[in-house]
């Protein structure tokens, strides 16, 4: 942990040497996302609420979702850009160094300009939190806290299955993109209302909604189970089988290089 | 002490072909392409040795340093390095390594160099008296002190090559594998390198080995060379064993007024120009004198000399007479 602060550290100094660029960055990746927000307001304004959720409680919706997600950008990074790492070398530079190899690739790529996304996202919980008609108890922001860290989890989770593709193939790994990029976009509104199969599909196969819908209910006071409010955590199961791929593909990618 | 015994390795390659249809098809059934890059590769290196792993393109050479660093699994031998199988005991055997891949940075861009050294340190758990003892030995060899405090952004290739090479033994590591280590550079930071290569390997006993396409790399540093074609290891020996092997062939550079000669039996044109022409003589066949006569009955010589082959013709004689 000390040596990743030290990484950390060294990001943050590297990261500094623009310091224009990346203010700008930032700026626009905090404008960038206003689109999303103004997206679900526009919707909103139309229909005044989906599925019974009002607008606050899908901006809620839409900030936790951003939140984890930035999470999971800046910091696993590493992952996302992973094919480049397998092509440049960097890969075979961790493995030739004494530190766990998901380690490595976690500390050696941090990128602090995505955070634009969590600030906006930060700003529009603010917003959200008091107009949502949620009765703030200390476990709702337990909860809320769980959807954002889990979330972030499970994201991290879906970039190293992409991570893991890259061992195998180089090509059309885009498809990954619809759970990651697309898991965010869809996220802007609670996933129930794009039908049960989907919904099913977000439960067990890619736990989307278990840190955004089952809370969800629980945080508006839908529901009284704390089932509902422990869901996130059950998401992090998902970490497991993510991981075994992981190891499956390093395997394969030291019997055959590249 | 490395010791690799009979280690194989194979690739399988998905054939690609050109034009949409086949791309779908190979979506379904793709062929796949059996690369033996190494074939029943056997050899061992002693403690403090130094050798020069040569071969042409894709004759395994990368492959070979790979499985010795862990990176890469063989499909059968073994390779044991100080009682470590590399694949097996990554973390414990990478410890004791350092590796220098030429053609990439592992300095980390926009800080300076310093900085990046303190980090190798601290992935490496080296304890503060050694790695101050350890760089303020690197700087003195390499001569760093200007360039520690320098992102390597604003470094020339061959400063970075210096701080590279340092950066792979802040951890003192007791093998070191030096991938290419003076792609281009230019002469004077070439020697640089060559001369710290050596004192390390004298003064540290580090064992060095260094895979190389520069002939004078391996004139300059190691005795014994590898040489490695097609996946087998072909000739494994003394530098001036293989240049007594080859000294029997002479090349002969000819300057004459008139039209060029018609070369014999025996003599292989290098390189012919108006009034010019560099011929490789097999003296078995030819002597240097008759080679003289019979080219002095056709053209009148204006000037004639005799030379050893160098060690890059060399090579390249070997290239050719083991068809690789």
């Amino acid at each position: 942990m000390k040596l990743y602060f030290k990484y950390f550290a060294l990001h943050l100094k590297s990261q500094m040497q623009y310091k224009i660029t990346f203010a700008l960055n930032i700026l626009g990746r905090i404008v960038m996302s206003f689109a999303t927000v103004t997206g679900v307001l526009f919707m909103l304004t139309r229909f005044h609420e989906v599925d019974g959720f009002t607008v606050s409680q899908v901006l809620l919706c839409t900030s936790v979702v951003s939140m984890a997600f930035s999470v999971a950008e800046v910091f696993a990074r590493g992952f996302d850009i992973f094919p480049q790492l397998l092509g440049n070398g960097e890969f075979d530079r961790a493995l030739v160094r004494p530190r766990g190899i998901i380690f490595q690739i976690l500390a050696s790529h941090i990128e602090f300009i995505r955070l634009g996304i969590f600030m906006q996202a930060a700003a529009v919980l603010c917003y959200a939190i008091p107009k949502s008609g949620v009765n703030w108890t200390p476990n709702k922001i337990v909860t809320l806290v769980l959807m954002i860290t889990c979330g972030a989890a499970v994201f991290f989770g879906l970039y190293i299955v992409y991570a893991s593709f890259a061992f195998f193939t180089t090509e059309g790994l885009e498809f990954m993109n619809i759970l990651t990029h697309g898991g965010r976009e869809f996220g802007r509104y609670p996933f129930a209302i794009y039908g049960g199969g989907v919904l099913k599909f977000l439960t067990y196969i890619v736990p989307l909604a278990l840190f955004q819908y089952y809370p969800l209910l629980y945080l508006l006071g839908r529901t009284q189970n704390s089932f509902y409010m422990l869901a996130p955590i059950l998401a992090l199961v998902f970490l497991i089988p993510c991981y075994a791929f992981f190891r499956a593909g390093l395997r394969r990618y030291k019997s055959t290089g590249s | 002490m490395i010791t690799l015994t009979n280690i194989n390795k194979t690739f399988k390659i998905a054939k690609r072909q050109a034009g949409f249809g086949r791309a779908v098809k190979a979506l379904f059934s793709r062929e796949y392409t059996l690369i033996r890059a190494l074939n029943d590769v056997s050899f061992s290196i002693a403690d403090g040795e130094m050798v020069g792993y040569i071969g042409p393109n894709g004759a395994g050479k990368s492959t070979t340093i790979k499985i010795m660093c862990g990176i890469l699994t063989p499909d059968r031998g073994e390779c044991v390095i100080d009682g470590r199988t590399p694949w097996r005991n990554r973390v414990a055997h990478v410890r004791e390594i350092g590796v220098v891949f030429g053609q990439r940075s592992q300095l980390w861009w926009d800080v300076p160099i310093i900085d990046s050294f303190e980090l190798i340190r601290d992935i490496y758990k080296t304890d503060a008296k050694t790695y101050q003892n350890s760089l303020d030995e690197l700087t003195a060899l390499l001569d760093l002190s200007e360039l520690l405090k320098t992102p390597a952004r604003s470094l020339s290739l061959g400063q970075r090559m210096r701080c590279e090479i340092a950066a792979s033994l802040i951890h003192n590591p007791k093998i070191l594998f030096l991938d290419e280590p003076t792609i281009g550079l230019d002469a004077v930071s070439k020697i640089a390198v060559r001369q710290f290569i050596k004192k390390l390997n004298a003064e540290r006993g580090t064992t060095v080995i260094l895979t190389t396409h520069d002939m004078q790399d391996i004139e300059a540093l190691t005795r014994r060379i590898l040489l490695i074609g097609k996946g087998r290891i072909l000739l494994d020996g003394s530098l001036d064993e293989l240049k007594k092997r080859s000294t029997e062939r002479k090349t002969l550079v000819v300057e004459y007024i008139g039209n060029a000669p018609v070369l014999c039996e025996g003599m292989t044109p290098c390189e012919t120009r108006e009034g010019r022409v560099v011929i490789t003589l097999d003296p078995v066949i030819l002597s240097v004198s008759d080679a003289i006569t019979r080219l002095a009955a056709q053209v009148s010589l204006t000037d004639v000399s005799v030379l050893d082959v160098s060690a890059e013709e060399m090579v390249a004689g070997l290239y050719k007479e083991y068809e690789i």
